[in-house]
């Protein structure tokens, strides 16, 4: 682990940071002093605004440049690291036929009244995301993508009916943090319609998902922005035939 | 076809044999669909038709009315006749003094429809089509205010029209930030609706307040958004526009609320529900003729909805797709009566930048499509895949946007927001936005004048290959017979032919909302748009 650390400009330890922000006055010498202000109070010092801008009525812009005092420490930082191994569509084919002797089944979908079908589609169709082919392109995934404002009930019902082994949602739509209440409410109903052994895995992913937030979502992964196909195939193989393994 | 005479001579160096080879290909493809459509009725061209003639409000539950009565009626006699004559007759009949009390009525289950007969008929047909008439009527006297409106406060100054987006999903807030956007510059002001409203089979009512991810296009919500613009329209001296969607299960509803209440602009694809909405094909097909039929009448502009082929598949794998959508929506269009300069075809600024010669590509696809609709105004949409958060470079991709709309011409700019994909537009973004569109254009605004590929160079030859490939897919869903029967285009998008996305027929929403026409069907709406346009 690296020790603390600041920002870095263009020398080493020099703590320079950019800033810019508007705020609701007129373009003025106290406009661009009050910039500063919060810049400072921000924990810029010195500040420098080197731009500021009249933006609408009543409105200023500015670019502020400056140095802050503070040290940030990574050994601090919790994140969640990967704990399981990327395979490639081939390895995770090999795993299921060796450990589930079936295909998985995957059914996806976008909850509420999010009609945004980017990630899903990015993740479940064969076009895939990021250089990488979706789950749709895995001989021994069968993907059921049920596509956009699938009700919770429609989607433990689709579950039931093609026998699902992991659930996978897509949320895009955060107004109301409607991404949280709609997985929560979805949890819930899978894990009133189902016995806890036999629920299927859920698997929430979207843009403003906060990746440590899973149990506290009531689901067993959260994936956020930049998540590609590969990652989700390997952790649902991972979970999935380890749990038959055993 | 009058249009590609005027340019007489090809930039891309485009045969103009194979230019008219695709607009038979297009009119051989939408022709069956167009007679598809002319066979059906939905649901909701019932309902757009209770509105013209005078019927809306809801009930305690917020159903409208026009949902209770057009329910009503079909519960008693069925959809294949149309709604008129059924409710005409029980008005004749003295079920009730209006079109209100009647549907309360319905609604309480104290009316009894009949399909009238004879005389009977005759009588419903004609009080039917005067009641409507009057409903057209305002449509018509719409469209003279906003001819007298431009002729006195002036017009957009130049193009492309800026077209500037509000979403904050209530109508009291949008309002305010409408008007700022238009002070700022925008010509053009976008209302985006709230997440889901194209999947629900009614038109909310009244001002709404809350909303996801965008404002309910109501009836009152347009009203009261119109009243506004016009208001800033005399500050600034020119006229500003307003956009909303006719699209999703209600979409010949939206458009007669449109027209009433002087929309200047709405979006109105041919296939986009089908595809990414999941709506059936045939509900889709014969709500979009409607749809555009007054439109047409209304004099509104019509945006297409070809960015969102790029928004999913490969912008360059797929450019042909966006031609051969522009050609199918341009005869769609001009079968409902709409002329070219309503016809805002979309396309977009989507190859990942990444792709060696991604601003050539651009440029070579913006220009066939200038080439091509050379009278049509063309909506040219910013980038959105390859926004990845890195607003610096975003903030460069959307300059070479506005660049490449610089070069061709484009008659309506949606301006493009380094925070795409980050948050909802800052008041900063939308300043820095406009900050660039002007910069280019002024700085490069006339380039055009200058600016002629070479005939045989990448450009060029780029442009040919795509509008080849556009007559080839062309042909392949003319030739489509998969599903024995059907109209070829409706196989080739049962079959996925447009991106991986299988929508048959006989699936997808909204499809119990159609029924084929019986003999005896009749639409005073249609027969008045149909009739004036002939």
């Amino acid at each position: 682990m690296t020790g603390l650390i600041r920002p870095y400009g263009d020398t080493t330890g020099d703590g320079m940071v950019q800033l810019s922000f508007t705020l609701p006055i007129e373009h003025s010498k106290v406009a661009e002093g009050a910039a500063v202000q919060l810049a400072n109070k921000m924990g810029m010092d010195p500040a420098l605004v080197v731009h500021a801008k009249p933006m609408g009525e009543g409105f200023t812009f500015f670019v502020v440049y400056g140095r802050v005092n503070h040290l940030v420490d990574p050994s601090t930082v919790e994140v969640v690291e990967r704990d399981y191994p990327l395979l490639t569509p081939k390895e995770a084919n090999a795993a299921i036929k060796r450990s589930m002797r079936r295909r998985l089944v995957v059914v996806g979908g976008c909850i509420g009244t999010d009609a945004h079908t980017v990630g899903i589609d990015a993740i479940l169709n064969i076009k895939g995301f990021a250089g990488e082919k979706g789950l749709e392109y895995y001989r021994e995934l069968k993907v059921v993508n049920l596509g956009a404002q699938v009700s919770v009930p429609q989607l433990v019902e689709a579950a039931r009916e093609e026998k699902a082994d992991a659930v996978l949602v897509s949320q895009v739509v955060t107004q109301r943090d409607a991404h949280l209440l709609n997985t929560r409410e979805m949890s819930a109903a899978f894990r009133e319609a189902y016995p806890a052994a036999k629920r299927p895995l859920l698997v929430v992913g979207g843009p403003r998902f906060d990746e440590t937030m899973a149990d506290e979502l009531g689901v067993d992964r959260v994936f956020s922005r930049g998540t590609t196909p590969g990652e989700v195939a390997s952790f649902i193989v991972h979970r999935l035939t380890n749990r038959s393994a055993s | 076809m009058a249009a590609t005479s005027r340019t007489p001579r090809s930039q891309l160096g485009i045969d103009r044999a194979d230019v008219r080879r695709a607009r038979t290909l297009a009119r051989q493809v939408g022709k069956p669909i167009v007679d598809l459509a002319t066979r059906h009725t939905t649901v909701s061209v019932e309902r757009a038709t209770l509105r013209l003639a005078g019927l809306g409000g809801a009930d305690p539950d917020g159903t409208p009315w026009v949902n209770r009565l057009a329910d009503a009626v079909r519960a008693d006699v069925g959809l294949e006749h149309g709604v008129s004559l059924p409710v005409w007759d029980a008005l004749a009949r003295g079920e009730g003094d209006d079109l209100l009390v009647l549907a309360q009525k319905a609604a309480a289950g104290s009316v009894t429809f009949r399909v009238p007969e004879g005389k009977d008929a005759t009588r419903a047909r004609t009080a039917s089509r005067r009641a409507v008439a009057a409903g057209i009527t305002r449509i018509d006297r719409q469209r003279g205010a906003r001819e007298r409106m431009i002729a006195k406060v002036g017009d957009a100054p130049s193009k492309p029209w800026i077209y500037l987006i509000v979403a904050t999903g209530d109508i009291h807030e949008d309002i305010p930030q409408a008007q700022a956007a238009a002070r700022e510059g925008a010509d053009v002001i976008a209302v985006i609706r709230s997440t889901g409203q194209s999947l629900l089979d009614f038109v909310p009512e009244g001002a709404t307040r809350e909303g996801f991810a965008g404002t309910y296009a109501t009836q009152e919500n347009f009203r009261l958004m119109r009243a506004a613009l016009d208001e800033t329209s005399k500050e600034l001296g020119r006229y500003v526009r307003l956009t909303n969607y006719a699209s999703g299960l209600c979409m010949p509803e939206i458009a007669a609320l449109a027209g009433l209440e002087r929309l200047d602009m709405m979006l109105n694809d041919s296939m986009y529900g089908i595809l990414f909405r999941d709506i059936n094909p045939v509900r889709t097909f014969v709500d979009q003729r409607f749809s555009r039929q007054v439109h047409a009448r209304a004099g509104i502009i019509i945006n297409t909805g070809e960015d969102n082929y790029l928004t999913t598949a490969d912008a360059v794998e797929a450019a042909h797709t966006v031609t051969t959508s522009q050609l199918l929506n341009e005869y769609f269009a001009k079968e409902a009566g709409l002329e070219d300069w309503q016809l805002g075809l979309g396309h977009a600024f989507e190859i990942d930048p990444e792709v060696p010669d991604s601003f050539r590509l651009e440029l070579a696809h913006a220009m066939l499509a200038r080439e091509l609709f050379p009278d049509a105004p063309l909506k040219w949409m910013p980038p959105t895949r390859h926004m990845t958060g890195d607003i610096f470079k975003g903030y460069l991709l959307d300059g070479f946007f506005n660049l490449v709309g610089a070069m061709t011409g484009q008659g309506i700019l949606l301006v493009g927001m380094m925070t795409e994909a980050v948050v909802t537009p800052w008041i900063s973004d939308r300043d820095l936005a406009l900050q660039n569109v002007r910069y280019v254009m002024n700085a490069a605004g006339n380039l055009r004048e200058d600016f002629h590929p070479a005939p045989d160079g990448f450009i060029a030859t780029r442009a040919r290959e795509v509008l080849g490939e556009a007559v080839g897919l062309l042909e392949q869903i003319k030739a489509d017979r998969s599903v024995p029967g059907e109209p070829p285009l409706l196989s080739a998008i049962a079959d996925g032919t447009f991106g991986l996305m299988k929508r048959p027929a006989d699936k997808g929403k909204g499809l119990e909302g159609v029924a084929a026409k019986a003999a005896g069907y009749y639409n005073p709406a249609t027969e008045i748009l149909e009739g004036d346009q002939r």
